[in-house]
């Protein structure tokens, strides 16, 4: 651990970035998952070729993804950021569209019965029933994306990696450690805290008493 | 209240079989109308096309004149009540933020939201403290009111309610059904009411339409279609010849007649024009009572005798 004594303002620059990496890619993940996942609920058609398609993203390695991509965005956290976007997209995509599968079809068509739009269908009932199915995703997807922006750092990324390759090239154990701890630490922290919210979300609706009688 | 007009209504499913066929018929403003048949008649399908939750295939539906079509579906839906069996309440919102969303999606204020979800707790029996509890919290029956008052709570002029009783044990219906009268005596609504059980249709119904594999077969007040069956379906889906316990599902205001000039009030022992016919029977076959006055509201309403009883529900004979 000598490093993190001797260069604190390096470690914490470091894993601020890897934080920022992991953040930002999540967010335009799911900023793209949502919509998606809802065309595909609301057009059947669409699940089989856009399920496919996103399945077999998710098995090219990640290494070999963002090499893939270097030509588009060039060496950088842009490359990394859609890597790992395009990779999180199956895990979100099908977690939204179970979250949205899960509504009970009365609930759907007492709000379409009511006079709701599309629109307020989505953002009042959709979402809100289906949020925990899509954060159980967003969990898995955080940790993922914790693990893989460490490669970020190969393709000028920056992060926690950046310590785990140095210690390599320089046969530094304390570099390694550090790296690789806090990255596990790190994804820890994601899996709690979200699982945290998950649980906050769901109380109410896990309160099945005894009926009383009418 | 509104009154709705079906004029020659089809609907067929991707070329199938028709499972509305041609039903044209007229539903008075501030009538509950039954819709009654076997199961797979079209009941729901009939039903689901007033609040274009199905279009037709051919023929127009009108309220007050107004080809639905004209109107914007959403607007129309909002005009309209909708009840289901399944309720469907919104599980992640209060009772009381679920009676507030058509009120909400119209753009009322907070204040005259809250106002009209406690009077709304108050009209269907449900204590206000529950406006704050979640639907899971609720037994069936409690559910379906709330499903009732979210339905009644932009005060719409019709309201469609699809078995609305039909998951809720037999007591608890009973309760339900009585409610749903004494409401419907106050607020008049234009009412389309789906079930597939003549008890329940024959207590609660201005008019039965009765449908089977998706045709009229017969339209006509709960007397009417006791004593005069359209046909031998009819007859044994109403089970037209067990009068004993038809009794006890027609109301009296069904067979009373008009005050006659002359009428004294006080004098005849009263009854309310929601009894059933056994109550009025039971009074009638005490020694000395030659007819009884009956009542709605306390006011009186029409007389009514033992001839009536007999003449008005019994069919002629053969
Ligand atoms: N969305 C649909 N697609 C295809 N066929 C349908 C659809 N909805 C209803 N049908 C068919 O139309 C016919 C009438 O169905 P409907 O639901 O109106 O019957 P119902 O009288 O309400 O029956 P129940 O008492 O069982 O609810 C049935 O044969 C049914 O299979
Ligand atoms: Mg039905």
């Amino acid at each position: 651990m000598r490093f993190l004594l001797e260069y604190p303002e390096i470690f914490f620059s470091l894993a601020g970035r890897h934080l920022e990496l992991t953040l930002l890619s999540l967010a335009a993940a799911l900023a793209i998952a949502l919509p998606v996942g809802w065309l595909l609920h609301r057009f059947r058609w669409l699940q089989l070729p856009v399920l496919g398609l996103f399945g077999v993203l998710y098995t090219v390695p990640s290494i070999a993804l963002m090499i893939m991509l270097i030509p588009l965005f060039g060496l950088g956290g842009t490359t990394v950021t859609v890597a790992l976007v395009i990779y999180n997209q199956i895990i979100l995509v099908r977690n939204t569209l179970a979250g949205l599968e899960s509504i009970d079809p009365a609930v759907m068509e007492a709000a379409r019965g009511m006079g709701m739009g599309p629109g307020q269908m989505a953002f009042r009932v959709q979402l809100p029933l289906a949020l925990p199915v899509i954060l159980a995703g967003v969990r898995l997807a955080a940790v993922t994306t914790v693990a893989i922006a460490t490669i970020g750092a190969k393709f000028g990324a920056g992060g926690l990696g950046t310590l785990l390759f140095d210690g390599i090239a320089q046969n530094r154990a304390d570099k390694i450690w550090l790296g690789g701890l806090s990255v596990g630490l790190l994804a820890l922290v994601f899996n709690h805290g979200l699982q945290l919210l998950e649980r906050r979300l769901n109380r109410h609706r896990a309160v099945e008493r005894p009926a009383p009688a009418a | 209240m509104k009154q709705i007009l079906f004029d020659r209504v089809s609907k067929s499913f991707d070329g199938e079989r028709a499972a509305v066929h041609r039903v044209s018929f007229e539903v008075p403003a501030g009538s509950l109308v039954v819709l009654l048949g076997p199961s797979g008649c079209g009941k729901t399908t009939l039903l689901k096309m007033v609040n274009r939750l199905v279009e037709p295939t051919s023929g127009r539906i009108c309220m007050d004149e107004t080809d639905i079509r004209s109107l914007e579906v959403t607007a129309l839906r909002r005009q309209i009540g909708y009840v289901i069996q399944q309720v469907g309440l919104f599980p992640h919102m209060t009772v009381g933020e679920n009676i507030g969303v058509v009120p909400q999606l119209n753009g009322w204020k907070r204040e005259q939201i809250a106002a009209r979800v406690a009077e709304l707790l108050e009209l269907v029996h449900l204590p206000p403290e529950f406006a704050s509890r979640y639907p899971s919290q609720l037994s069936g029956g409690q559910q379906q009111r709330v499903g009732l008052a979210r339905a009644l709570a932009a005060d719409p002029g019709v309201l469609l309610m699809d078995e609305p009783f039909g998951a809720i044990d037999a007591i608890t219906r009973a309760s339900l059904q009585d409610q749903l009268i004494e409401l419907q005596q106050r607020l008049r609504k234009t009412v389309l009411f789906v079930t597939h059980d003549v008890d329940e249709a024959l207590r609660l119904a201005d008019r039965i339409a009765v449908l089977r594999r998706g045709e009229l077969v017969q339209y006509d007040e709960p007397c009417a279609l006791l004593s005069r069956p359209a046909d031998d379906f009819v007859r044994e889906l109403l089970n037209a010849d067990d009068r004993v316990r038809q009794l006890g599902l027609i109301r009296v205001e069904a067979v009373m007649r008009p005050l006659p000039p002359d009428f004294r009030p006080g004098v005849l022992p009263a009854l309310e024009s929601s009894a059933d016919l056994r109550t009025a029977l039971s009074l009638l076959l005490q020694p000395g009572v030659q007819a009884l006055e009956i009542t709605r509201e306390g006011r009186p309403a029409g007389v009514l005798d033992f001839e009536d009883l007999r003449s008005r529900t019994c069919q002629p004979l053969q």
